[in-house]
């Protein structure tokens, strides 16, 4: 009579002793991480800056995403475009909440894309041709078109620069030219306003009520399951801190490792140093159309000639295991990836090319003003470089170093060289910002319209529409091929190679995905 | 004396209008764009024009001072242009670190300094006093940056006794806060130990070879009480003056010590602001320092008096 009394007793104590355990495992999880720069500005649609959007992907939800085969899937809204090409209708999947408890309503989602559209150049590009975008009930938004818009979907599920974040109405409607003052998302972490200290660091805590897709998640698509409770981004503006934060357990995760202090932490089993993503970041030199020497095609022609990849990234990296040459101007691996004119570019260069060709164009000696940023690890060699090469075929350089924050100023300005202006500077973008001619910045070829540099190129404009235009993804290489031979031709600008600087993280943090965002959804990490 | 000390006070005023518009002008004049940072790499020229004149940038000179000064008046120093904290917060949220940091380091640097300073010139020209003055010259000599990197390597990355970096304030408990400040107390105070113990040596040099001290000597004072009563007492007012400066340069400019060890501190917000040209940020740092600097200069000559009867206001 008495033994299920005592099994059921046995049973009990037992099953506290689970739920102790159970709580025990159930502790905390923080993860905290040095990002690869500290977090100021929290308003990923007013800026490009990569740490804003990698927060934007913390705290947001996007309609859709690009899985890791670049292809666009459903994240928050299932879309179906009429068979015109000219509307778009999105539904709401079921459970959206914002972080404050509000259902996402079609109207949320028209306020952010009209934000959006104002500030991104692709989304700029499709309000061009946008009749109406509306939200006709709370879970259906119908985007009207005037004109088909071949890369439509691509444009409005693409990573980067500026994704198309969803916020609610009442935020979203802040002018598109001033930061937005309130932080709430519908992602799958939610920002904690009390901790964030710019120049310090900020933290997210787990969104219990965010609802993950069922698919597994891939790319930037798929299931969001976060299985940790609280990630914290500190800032170190040292990277041997850094190093010393990750070998003591202080951080779990240095997002962006200068390769030189890779040795530190080599016999290290705690610790994994690794390459994330496949792919990285493409490093540029960009030419001032507007102004001699570079105005004339044939000496920006010699300047390309005159110049070799393989010393730019090896005194960027300072290893072959993180840097690749390569030719695209669309990032090589990538759907558009084409290396047409770029032959002496990837080899060892051609001086004595470019010499002759110099001396054909007349080149006087004016001397190339050439930007040198000595502030940012990831630009200040190239230009050092590159003004070499470019001495040994002939040209006169004027390298003038500077702080970045006086580069970015002084690149904005349209005065000549000798007065305040420039000829030349370098810079970095990450592959998925380059991969297309609607997010390639550099191919803007509207004059004072374009981006710095200002090329005058109604060609080049014709071919953007010609991609625009495109119905299919081979009809849209076929275009890319043509812009890659343009754009090389008339040195639109210098790809100077890939590089990926690796990460360090913890042997503790797993299951992180290869993504070129830093993301942090599916990563898990385990008691040490 | 109150005659006095309100008359420096009003005289700060001045002083403050001076920095004030010194600094406004130095920085519009400066290259650099706050709506570039803001904006990032892939903005264009037209995106950077909306952008400023959202923050105000376009507007003439002389209304961006008045307004940037009324708002003082009316105790707001404005909201970063970069990151839309208001710059009382981002201050205030940094004063704590620096000021603790300044704190620690200074007693650190004055328990160890004085009494080697005192002995050095007590054992003057003996063996004592030229390994006093060899550490000194070496606490001079080795950059700060390095101390640290040492102090990490041994305590830290070696023995794995001390964390290696961050800040926990002292409302955290004494422990927690020791755990993390001692090396970066330690690391700046090895150049204010070696200027101190300089001050003071030179100082206890002219005091011991005064009158008085020979006949205190002669009444049969002892050593110590004559080297620590009547001459360090007489020797205090130079050893003031460079403690009080030192206090001073401690809260505004230790960016180096703040990067090494990751301390959330008024240098790194300096720094950061000036690389960011967010502009309300870097002019009230300066203005904050520039008071910094008079009320502890102002402290420091109230200090005198208390060291040396003969001085009054």
């Amino acid at each position: 009579m008495n033994r299920p009394l005592t099994i059921s007793l046995k049973t009990g104590v037992f099953a506290s002793v689970l739920a102790l355990a159970a709580g025990g495992a159930l502790a905390e999880t923080t993860v905290t991480a040095v990002m690869h720069s500290d977090l100021r500005v929290l308003d990923p649609i007013i800026t490009t800056a990569h740490i804003t959007r990698d927060h934007g992907y913390m705290i947001y939800d996007v309609l859709l995403a690009e899985d890791a085969q670049f292809n666009i899937q459903p994240q928050m809204a299932e879309v179906a475009a009429s068979d015109d090409g000219l509307t778009y209708t999105f539904t709401l999947r079921e459970g959206l909440k914002f972080h404050d408890g509000a259902p996402v309503t079609g109207e949320d989602v028209v306020a952010s894309l009209q934000r959006w559209g104002k500030r991104d150049t692709g989304g700029q590009m499709i309000m061009d041709v946008t009749e109406s975008i509306e939200a006709p009930d709370e879970k259906t938004i119908v985007w009207k078109l005037k004109e088909p818009f071949g890369p439509f979907l691509a444009t409005v599920g693409k990573q980067s620069g500026v994704p198309p974040f969803i916020m609610p109405k009442r935020i979203a409607e802040t002018p598109a030219d001033q930061a937005i003052q309130e932080h709430i998302g519908s992602g799958p972490f939610k920002f904690v306003p009390e901790e964030f200290q710019p120049g310090v660091g900020v933290t997210y805590t787990k969104n219990e009520d965010y609802v993950p897709r069922s698919e597994p998640a891939s790319g930037y698509a798929g299931g969001k399951v976060v299985n940790v409770d609280k990630v914290q981004w500190v800032t170190m503006s040292d990277s041997q801190t850094a190093v010393n934060a990750l070998q003591s357990g202080d951080i779990d995760l240095i997002e962006s490792m200068p390769v030189d202090l890779i040795p530190l932490l080599e016999g290290d089993d705690t610790v994994v140093v690794e390459k994330r993503a496949e792919y990285g970041f493409q490093t540029m030199g960009r030419m001032n159309f507007k102004y001699p020497p570079f105005d004339n095609p044939q000496i920006r022609k010699a300047a390309l000639m005159a110049m070799s990849q393989e010393p730019v990234l090896a005194a960027l990296t300072g290893s072959p295991e993180y840097y690749k040459v390569c030719g695209a101007i669309f990032g090589c691996g990538t759907p558009f990836e084409n290396t047409t004119g770029t032959e002496t570019l990837v080899a060892k260069g051609d001086p004595a090319g470019a010499k002759k060709l110099l001396e054909e164009a007349g080149y006087d000696g004016t001397p190339v003003v050439l930007m040198q940023p000595t502030d940012g690890p990831t630009l200040k060699a190239q230009p050092v470089v590159a003004a070499q090469q470019l001495r040994d075929a002939g040209f006169t350089v004027d390298m003038q170093p500077m702080d970045w924050q006086t580069l970015v100023t002084r690149r904005a300005s349209m005065d000549p060289p000798a007065q305040g202006g420039w000829n030349m500077f370098f810079t970095n973008w990450q592959i998925s910002e380059i991969a297309s001619p609607i997010n390639n910045v550099m191919l803007n070829g509207r004059g004072d319209q374009a981006w710095f540099g200002w090329p005058d190129d109604p060609e080049m404009e014709k071919l953007r529409q010609e991609f625009i235009d495109a119905k299919t993804p081979e009809e849209q290489k076929a275009v890319t091929d043509k812009i890659q031979a343009h754009a090389i031709g008339v040195v639109n600008y210098v790809p100077l190679g890939e590089y990926n600087f690796p990460q360090a993280r913890r042997a503790v943090l797993t299951d992180m995905a290869p993504t070129a965002v830093p993301v942090f959804w599916g990563l898990k990490k385990t008691e040490e | 004396m109150l005659t006095y000390i309100l008359k420096r006070i009003l005289s700060v005023i001045p002083v403050l209008f001076l920095v004030s518009v010194f600094v406004f002008l130095m920085l519009r004049l400066t290259p650099g764009d706050p709506a570039a940072i803001l904006a990032g790499d892939n903005a264009t020229p037209e995106t950077l024009e909306r952008i400023r004149d959202a923050m105000g940038l376009n507007e003439p000179l002389l209304t961006q001072y008045v307004k940037w000064i009324g708002g003082i008046l009316h105790g707001d120093f404005g909201t970063s242009l970069i990151s839309s904290v208001p710059v009382l917060d981002l201050v205030s949220q940094r004063v704590g670190p620096s000021i603790s940091l300044a704190v620690l380091t200074i007693i650190i640097a004055i328990c160890v300094a004085i009494p080697m300073g005192v002995i050095a010139a007590w054992k003057h020209r003996t063996w004592v006093d030229y390994l006093v003055m060899s550490f000194s010259v070496l606490g001079f000599s080795v950059p700060v940056f390095l101390v640290g990197y040492v102090l990490l390597l041994i305590f830290s990355v070696k023995l794995g006794w001390l964390p290696p970096q961050g800040f926990k304030p002292l409302s955290a408990g004494i422990a927690p806060f020791m755990e993390r400040a001692i090396l970066p107390a330690l690391t700046l105070a090895s150049i204010y130990i070696a200027l101190i113990a300089r001050m003071t040596r030179a100082a206890m040099l002219d005091v011991l070879n005064e009158d008085y001290i020979r006949t205190a000597r002669a009444k049969g004072v002892g050593d110590r009480r004559l080297l620590f009563v009547h001459a360090l007492k007489n020797a205090a007012v130079p050893i003031a003056t460079i403690v009080g400066a030192g206090f001073a340069l401690l809260i505004s400019g230790v960016v180096v010590t703040e990067t090494i060890f990751n301390i959330p501190g008024i240098g790194r917000l300096t720094v950061d602001a000036v690389l960011a040209r967010d502009y309300p940020v870097i002019q009230a740092l300066i203005l904050l320092t520039a008071t910094l600097y008079v009320a502890v200069n102002l402290l420091i000559d109230l200090s005198y008096s208390l060291f040396d009867p003969r001085i009054r206001y």
